[in-house]
């Protein structure tokens, strides 16, 4: 019914400028993952000199926390998490060159302009749809902070991973755009 | 006095746990095919779509429909001609929750201290509600309330002055800020009257009610109907992308309250809803 964008991780800045809010697309390749313990300590590792679990530059980082495998599962179930809590430490990573976010929810003036300055995106996948997101993911592996449980650090492997684009290097915001659309005046 | 035996609340419990987190309730089913036949936005169509097909997948396969499995909510309305046997009762709930955590391989989301913030392992405490009820019944309540949404709610104390409107301009409020954070379309839970603190109890036990159930007070039922029609017209809709279902059901419990008071509470529910219960 529609038409999707093949992505193919890492991304480069060509491919991300051409991105529009309302673009659907699907992932393939690699994912990182992090929510909000995991963020707080990239953070200070960053700010007290020390070298990241991962190379931020071109890579996509998914918000999530997903529940335990089951046997013969890769992953449980793995939709988004809202991402405004992570808002806080967003435009530090874009700035070290993170290409994109996938997550669920606005973000705050001041990761937009970080996506603006540096050519990053922000993508929606679909929140709840979590059994249906975990089908995309092919293989898992933590590689930091293990002790944070479904907080920890996760390289995902995904094929056509589902996701719409919400805001885009020009500064358009999906949200925005969808709700003066279908908003009626009262 | 009729006996009951605190293990056969444990192994409630734990089947209420698993049951909620895999199996959506048929009223939220219905709901989101209602939804999806009013629902103008493709992209909107096309969230819903992918709801029902999650949905699917969660009672086929037996897995969570969302990773956010939530806080294990749990209310008990215990017959005052019930004579519990056995151990401890709030033991023997966590229990519950911690075997149905455990072996229905749902995510363990609780710390057990909000500043420093360690992850407790087993999803334990519950947050547990009891009332003492006539009979000799015992009847348990679970939910799993997600995170998102919680966070998205709200509380105030109005003024008498402020009224109805007031409550309308609240809760359309408290929604509209929420934008796409609490994963619409969402139920809304709403308590009025009471306390400070009980119109956040009324607003989590009118999530509870059947989805798109009316209050049976018309003054309410009227107020819940125009709520919905208010925030439907928001604009926000499935997952925040726009379109016209931004709300599957506006649900109010009231109680009265002070001469001097108007209290309201908004507590969100995403749209996976996950609440079973069982009477003993």
């Amino acid at each position: 019914m529609t038409e999707y964008i093949n992505l193919k991780t890492p991304l480069s800045d060509s491919t991300i400028e051409k991105l529009k809010a309302g673009d659907k697309v699907r992932i393939s390749g690699i994912l990182y993952t992090g929510r909000d313990a995991a963020h707080k300590r990239l953070i200070e590792m960053i700010e007290s000199g020390e070298e990241l679990p991962f190379d931020v530059k071109g890579q996509l980082l998914y918000y999530v926390g997903p529940t335990p495998a089951k046997p013969g599962q890769v992953i449980g179930s793995a939709g988004p998490t809202t991402s405004y809590r992570m808002d806080a430490y967003a435009p530090t990573l874009i700035k070290m060159g993170l290409k994109g976010m996938i997550g669920k929810g606005g973000r705050s003036k001041e990761v937009i302009e970080a996506m603006k300055t540096n050519k990053a995106v922000y993508f929606a996948a679909v929140g709840g749809a979590a059994a249906l997101i975990a089908k995309t993911i092919k293989r898992v592996e933590i590689i930091a902070f293990e002790d944070l449980g479904t907080e920890a650090v996760r390289k995902m492997e995904v094929e056509n991973f589902p996701a719409i684009v919400v805001n885009d290097t020009k500064g358009n915001d999906l949200y925005n755009i969808g709700r003066e659309k279908y908003k009626i005046p009262v | 006095m009729r006996q009951i035996n605190t293990e056969q609340i444990t192994d409630t419990v734990e089947k209420l746990c698993i049951d909620a987190n895999y199996n959506l309730g048929d009223d939220l089913i219905t709901s989101l095919q209602n939804a999806l036949k009013k629902e103008e936005s493709p992209l909107g169509k096309e969230v819903i779509t992918q709801l029902l097909e999650n949905a699917e997948i969660g009672k086929k396969e037996q897995v969570p429909v969302c990773q956010d499995t939530g806080f294990a909510i749990i209310f008990m309305e215990i017959g005052q001609e019930v004579a519990l046997a056995g151990g401890n009762l709030r033991e023997a709930v966590n229990e519950g929750i911690r075997r149905g955590y455990k072996n229905g391989l749902l995510r363990k989301s609780i710390v057990k201290n909000p500043i420093d913030r360690i992850n407790t392992g087993d999803n334990t405490p519950a947050v547990i509600h009891t009332d003492i009820v006539p009979g000799d019944k015992l009847k348990i309540i679970f939910d799993a309330k997600g995170g998102g949404c919680e966070n998205m709610s709200r509380s105030a104390m109005l003024t008498p002055a402020q009224g109805r409107e007031g409550v309308i301009n609240f809760v359309v409020d408290t929604v509209s800020r929420a934008g796409a954070n609490p994963c619409p379309p969402i139920i809304v839970g709403v308590g009025l009257g009471g306390t400070f603190d009980y119109s956040t109890l009324l607003a989590k036990k009118a999530i509870l009610r059947p989805v798109g159930s009316h209050n049976e007070d018309k003054t309410i039922a009227d107020l819940e109907k125009e709520l919905l029609e208010k925030i439907n017209k928001l604009g926000i809709g499935p997952q925040g992308l726009g379109g016209r279902t931004t709300a599957l059901a506006v649900q109010v419990e009231a109680y009265p309250c002070h001469i001097a008071s108007l209290p309201v509470a908004v507590n969100i529910e995403c749209h996976s809803h996950r609440t079973k219960s069982i009477v003993i």
